[in-house]
């Protein structure tokens, strides 16, 4: 009980979150999106994605201040490893038009086809690494 | 202005929840994705609870127009191509190999963690590769 009560909180929290977003401004809120669109250039059409990108850091610091013990964890991977899971993420959000929370959490939520097929793509190919890591360490 | 205010608050509240249920911690995401091994089913109630909240909201919400604007943008494709299922499964291939995705990598910045940095930045360089080799 006590393992399903934070992601279900969170979940909720993530749940409000992008209903702000669409209720406030009818912006869907996806990630990979807001930061890959904000990399193309810099506009004042782009102010509401670089206010969400400062909110995630500032809502990650009030965590880091006030809840530290969520942050009791560490991030452990060779340098070329991270290189490599980051270009796959960056590049393949953008060609797959979202990730988690597009896809996984906007897009499902909306029925949206594309996003049941792709969530259960992405989630699939994670698990297949995450087996082919075991078997090769 | 109050726009901004908007996004502003949803980010506060993406990070907060992201940071709550666990999903900032790449451990955490491995045990979820490793379903032959010690699979932790919990982070599955993220999406569950996100997507439960959405679910009711979202049908709501786009039947009246936004606080700000008279529009909503979403999404109008509904054709499935092969860029979608290249593209996820790059990235499945990506998150399993860390167990971070954007949400999470952008939040874990505040950690000052080197690791962190240079993942956001990979991540960034991915994405610019797609915006100059592929798109254009």
């Amino acid at each position: 009980m006590e393992t399903i009560i934070y992601p279900l909180i969170g979940g909720i929290l993530i749940g409000l979150s992008s209903s702000t977003m669409l209720g406030g401004i009818g912006r869907i809120t996806g990630i990979s999106g807001i930061l890959g669109s904000s990399l193309a250039k810099i506009s004042r059409e782009n102010l509401w994605r670089y206010t969400f990108l400062i909110g995630l850091l500032l809502g990650g610091l009030l965590m880091k201040i006030f809840a530290p013990q969520f942050f009791d964890y560490t991030l452990e991977a060779s340098s070329p490893v991270v290189i490599i899971a980051g270009v796959l993420v960056g590049f393949g959000t953008r060609l797959g038009s979202g990730c988690t929370s597009g896809h996984g959490v906007c897009g499902m939520a909306r029925m949206a086809k594309r996003s049941f097929l792709a969530t259960i793509t992405f989630i699939l190919f994670g698990m297949i690494t995450v087996f082919f890591k075991g078997v090769l360490s | 202005m109050i726009t901004v205010l908007f996004s502003l608050i949803s980010g506060i509240v993406f990070a907060i929840g992201l940071v709550i249920s666990g999903m900032v911690n790449p451990q955490k995401v491995i045990g979820f994705l490793d379903i032959t091994g010690a699979w932790d089913y919990s982070l599955a109630f993220v999406m569950l609870g996100a997507i439960g909240v959405n679910f009711f909201l979202f049908k709501y919400l786009t039947k009246r127009n936004p606080v700000c604007g008279t529009q909503h943008y979403l999404p109008t494709k509904t054709e499935i191509d092969s860029k979608l299922l290249l593209g996820s499964a790059l990235f499945g291939i990506g998150w399993g190999l860390l167990g971070i995705c954007p949400g999470p990598g952008i939040v874990n910045l505040i950690t000052f963690d080197m690791t962190a940095f240079l993942f956001v930045g990979s991540m960034i360089v991915g994405m610019l590769v797609y915006k100059f080799v592929v798109k254009e």
